[in-house]
């Protein structure tokens, strides 16, 4: 931990210009691509983890609690050294644990998908079987792309999601399939999340500008598979697809739900109650 | 004492190929490939396996320590069993 005091107030994305109005969307331009793109990979994966590990202890049984234990720590040791990466990309002197620690949910890119509380067991396998397919055909996209680094980082976490996608699909068919409480329970899960997965798709400046320095992921055919895998899931599930609705997005400019302000609160308070101390 | 959870399988890890897969454990699973995923979590996850094996508990047929005396005890007064007394060839040796 060192340098944090320049993390605590600036905005990782400086905005040019004048303030935006309040209630006006802050779409400013972004002034360093590659370090937003390499956040929103990091900060996904950080704040799932953190997800994750809420359920350290209640599992609803104690081999599933520690493979959810198990995940959980892959998603943070996925998520440490791309904001390492981004921490390089953005070029002052920050390190994984100052974004990690000691910025504000203004300042974090992840998709609103992540940040929702954890809900019952069934929610969060919802979650995490929607997030692990995505994941795993971004992460098949990014392993073949141009920036050597992120490529290696993409190659290593894949092989990890293949196994979390084995493991939470795995539960939402034995959920979906299961009993008439289990059933109505991920339906509805599945219902309530839906709005949130349209984020997951709609490539904006940030991957345009990316897409030019090598970082180039087709959203239309990484939607379309994915909707293929979810499709294959859902069915065995015998779980009910939801229809394409208004779509929740934002996280990716920072614009956040509630819930991500808790979430950190409870993360980051080890490290700002101790400034700099190492263990 | 009944036993609430899910039904109970044996875990067999393969440290390295070729040697034999050895007893690690056991986990409740509801059914084979969770009894096989619950098992690459609690035993192969630190990259202790190549290779995983689950039995159901049930299947596991298990002398009972009543036998240990007619099943066992036999064997050490037989020395004609233990083929130590020959001087294997060098070529033998080598493996």
């Amino acid at each position: 931990m060192s340098g944090h005091e320049e993390a605590s107030g600036e905005p990782v994305v400086a905005p040019k210009g004048a303030p935006p109005k309040i209630g006006a969307p802050r779409e400013a331009p972004v002034s360093n691509p590659l370090a937003d793109y390499l956040l929103r990979l990091g900060d996904d994966r950080l704040i799932l983890g953190h997800r994750l590990s809420e359920w350290t202890g209640h599992g609803p049984i104690l081999e599933e609690d520690i493979a959810t234990a198990n995940i959980a720590l892959d998603l943070i040791g996925q998520a440490a050294p791309l904001l390492a990466l981004a921490g390089t990309a953005e070029g002052q002197g920050r390190s994984e644990d100052d974004l990690a620690y000691w910025r504000d949910p203004v300042q974090f890119r992840n998709c609103l998908l992540v940040e929702l509380p954890k809900g019952d067991f069934g929610f969060t396998m919802v979650r995490q079987f929607l997030f692990d397919a995505y994941s795993v055909l971004l992460l098949d996209a990014l392993a073949g792309c141009g920036h050597a680094e992120l490529a290696a980082l993409a190659a290593k976490g894949l092989k990890e999601d293949k196994y979390h996608l084995r493991h939470s699909s795995a539960w939402v068919i034995r959920l979906g399939d299961g009993t008439e409480e289990s059933h109505a329970r991920v339906q509805r899960s599945l219902d309530e999340l839906w709005r949130f997965t349209g984020e997951l798709f709609v490539p904006d400046a940030v991957d345009a500008a990316v897409a030019a320095q090598g970082i180039a992921v087709d959203y239309a055919a990484l939607k379309s598979r994915w909707d293929a895998m979810v499709n294959e899931v859902l069915a065995e599930a015998t779980l009910t697809r939801p229809a394409d609705g208004p779509m929740r997005v934002g996280g990716r400019r920072g614009r956040h739900t509630e819930a991500l302000g808790h979430l950190l609160t409870e993360m980051q308070s080890v490290a700002r109650a101790h400034p700099g101390a190492s263990w | 004492m009944s036993d609430s959870q899910w039904p109970l399988w044996e875990v067999f890890t393969q440290g390295e190929k070729g040697v034999p897969h050895e007893h690690a454990g056991s986990v409740h699973a509801a059914d084979a490939e969770q009894a096989l995923q619950n098992a690459r979590d609690v035993y192969a996850r630190r990259g202790e396996a190549v290779s995983l094996w689950v039995v159901p508990s049930t299947a596991i047929v298990a002398s009972a320590p009543s036998d240990a005396g007619p099943f066992f005890d036999p064997g050490n007064d037989k020395p004609y069993r233990h083929p130590q007394f020959y001087v294997a060839p060098r070529g033998v040796r080598m493996f």
